[in-house]
């Protein structure tokens, strides 16, 4: 029965996409009239006015630029021509680094405020207020304090990646049940291999979703982080392409960056699932 | 004598800040000893602080008053001396059968090496019966399997006090029996002291030597000492045949409907350090309520149900 339900489901995700597909096709070929105009005048106006195609590039104009890509996909022909893959490596460096500056910054200091009331009380007015900035918002800041725009981008996907972090690490902290508490203290395990033999293995699954939700955010902010610092990456890449208006491109990687958004998802979910134990 | 006083609770209270900013004590005053492998039962309705009793007695908690002493010492805090059996189990999910016993021999004896750990640990998963099970995880096992679990882990750090929380409440009337019968076993084999919090009478007079019968919350008190009058060679099958079972159990069950209640105002000059001491079913014995003896006689020797 299941396995019947996957087989269905993937038949109608095809379906979807063949019809998402074909609505595409159909809406962007040529179809509007082709004006008499000065040939000179044409070849200005460019294939919109000449031929009626629509500005807009059609699935298999899609299609054809992104088998380029990926045939070529670490090529370096400059600042402003580099292959899609050294730009999405990039942008991959920034976030892994950022994220995991953020892992090494939250997850102690979370312990410690999921552990301390003290801590907790006296942190939370810092962490609600600086929680709801937009990590963007911290560039200007970064830009002037750390000159240098790369290592902006770092602080600025550590940023927006600590929170959650950190949130989840003080809940997972503190709702760590009292009976597993009591237990260890039953026994005398002191307070560091408490730490690391109860709370820890207790907390992890709400600490994984915490870096899940941590690292979705990272990815979604390092796109427009990179359309301001510009230089490299895969948001440079879109804000570089829509100034070529080569909407072809833009597509394609408004693509990649939904692959590889999903990719590091898929791996922190992974990552969850073997932290996560059955009660 | 010394092993009179294994354990001597030392008229220990437990207050809380009540509402206006007095204190509302669940008990005050309050005073229990117990001797060297005994088996005790405390029975009381919820809220008279028999479980706060058993923290306090784990170093889970602390009197607000008084002090305990075990075995010559006041205890301070948790020791690997006293082994919690929770209601709950409490056990650790991410960790197997083996692992959670392990968890708490590697606890005592920090020095051991893996292998010994494990050893010693194996002989108790097979002391309660768990052999083969070793390497599941606790969401795979039954509640009784569970809890079985919990006395081996209890029992792995050979203490020299077993506390127990209403061990067997959340069980099936089937693997209660079976793990009443398990417990008692290993408490007469191995000599353990025992400390448990029980609301099953029954529960109470075939496992406890003696019986602590708690009045109700706030304020409540130890009323009295109930000395379990059946042979220490007592089995679950004839427990209910003994001439002293229905007394026993009529006195305990007529603590608990009225007297737990009227108790103070009955006994207003109870003293909580002279508890008295009840004898079921000997001459010249103190049991409160006189209608005992009629009760008994009007209980027909066999099973009622089973007749006819």
């Amino acid at each position: 029965m299941t396995s019947s339900l996957r087989l269905r489901a993937g038949l109608l995700s095809i379906a979807l996409l063949a019809a998402f597909l074909g609505i595409w096709h159909l809406a962007t070929r040529s179809t509007a009239t082709v004006a008499a105009m000065n040939p000179e005048y044409a070849k200005l106006m460019g294939l919109t006015a000449t031929q009626g195609k629509s500005a807009m590039p059609g699935p298999l104009d899609v299609g054809a630029k992104l088998w380029e890509h990926l045939r070529r996909p670490f090529y370096d022909n400059g600042p402003n021509d580099k292959g899609l893959g050294i730009q999405l490596g990039y942008s991959i460096a920034r976030v892994g680094t950022g994220y995991l500056l953020a892992v090494l910054v939250a997850i102690p200091l979370g312990f410690l405020i999921g552990m301390s009331p003290l801590l907790s009380k006296a942190l939370d007015p810092f962490i609600q207020v600086l929680k709801p900035i937009s990590p963007l918002a911290w560039m200007p800041l970064a830009l002037y304090t750390i000159k240098d725009s790369s290592i902006s981008a770092i602080f600025v996907i550590f940023i927006c990646s600590v929170w959650p972090m950190l949130l989840n690490t003080a809940f997972g902290v503190a709702s760590v049940r009292k009976e597993w508490i009591n237990v260890a203290r039953t026994l005398e395990v002191g307070t560091i291999r408490r730490a690391f033999t109860v709370i820890l293995p207790a907390a992890a699954p709400t600490i994984l979703t915490g870096m899940r939700i941590s690292i979705g955010i990272a990815w979604l902010v390092i796109v427009a982080a990179e359309m301001l610092v510009g230089g490299t990456g895969i948001g440079y890449f879109v804000w570089n392409e829509w100034n070529n208006l080569s909407i072809t491109n833009v597509i394609i990687a408004i693509l990649l960056i939904g692959l590889v958004g999903m990719l590091l998802d898929q791996i922190l979910a992974r990552f969850t699932r073997m932290v996560t134990f059955p009660e | 004598m010394v092993t009179d006083k294994f354990i001597s609770i030392e008229g220990i209270a437990k207050r809380y800040p009540g509402a206006g900013g007095g204190t509302t004590a669940v008990f005050e005053n309050l005073w229990l000893s117990m001797a060297r492998g005994e088996f005790a039962c405390v029975i009381g309705h919820s809220g008279c602080g028999k479980t706060t009793v058993l923290n306090i007695l784990a170093g889970l908690d602390t009197p607000s008053a008084g002090a305990v002493v075990v075995d010559g010492q006041a205890i301070e805090g948790t020791s690997l001396d006293r082994a919690v059996i929770f209601q709950s189990h409490a056990l650790l999910p991410w960790r197997t059968v083996l692992g959670n016993v392990a968890y708490a021999v590697s606890s005592k004896w920090r020095k051991w090496e893996r292998a010994r750990v494990r050893a010693h640990a194996q002989t108790f998963i097979d002391l309660v019966g768990l052999t083969g099970s070793e390497h599941k995880h606790p969401s795979e096992l039954s509640g009784g399997m569970k809890q079985r679990v919990g006395i081996a882990r209890a029992l792995s750090i050979t203490p020299k006090i077993m506390l127990m929380d209403e061990p067997f409440s959340a069980l099936d009337a089937l693997t209660r029996g079976t793990l009443q019968d398990e417990v008692r076993r290993i408490c007469l084999e191995t000599g353990q002291t025992a400390f448990m919090i029980t609301h099953d009478v029954d529960e109470a007079i075939y496992l406890a030597d003696k019986i602590f019968l708690m009045t109700n919350g706030p304020g409540a008190v130890l009323a009295e000492v109930v000395e379990n009058p059946l042979p220490k060679d007592r089995g679950r099958s004839d427990l209910h045949r003994h001439p002293l079972y229905y007394a026993l159990r009529n006195h305990i069950i007529d603590f608990l409907v009225s007297r737990s209640r009227s108790f103070a105002t009955e006994k207003p000059d109870h003293d909580p350090r002279k508890v008295p001491l009840v004898h079921v079913g000997k001459p010249g014995l103190t049991i409160a309520s006189s209608g005992d003896e009629q009760r008994q006689t009007r209980i027909p020797p066999t099973n009622p149900g089973l007749t006819g």
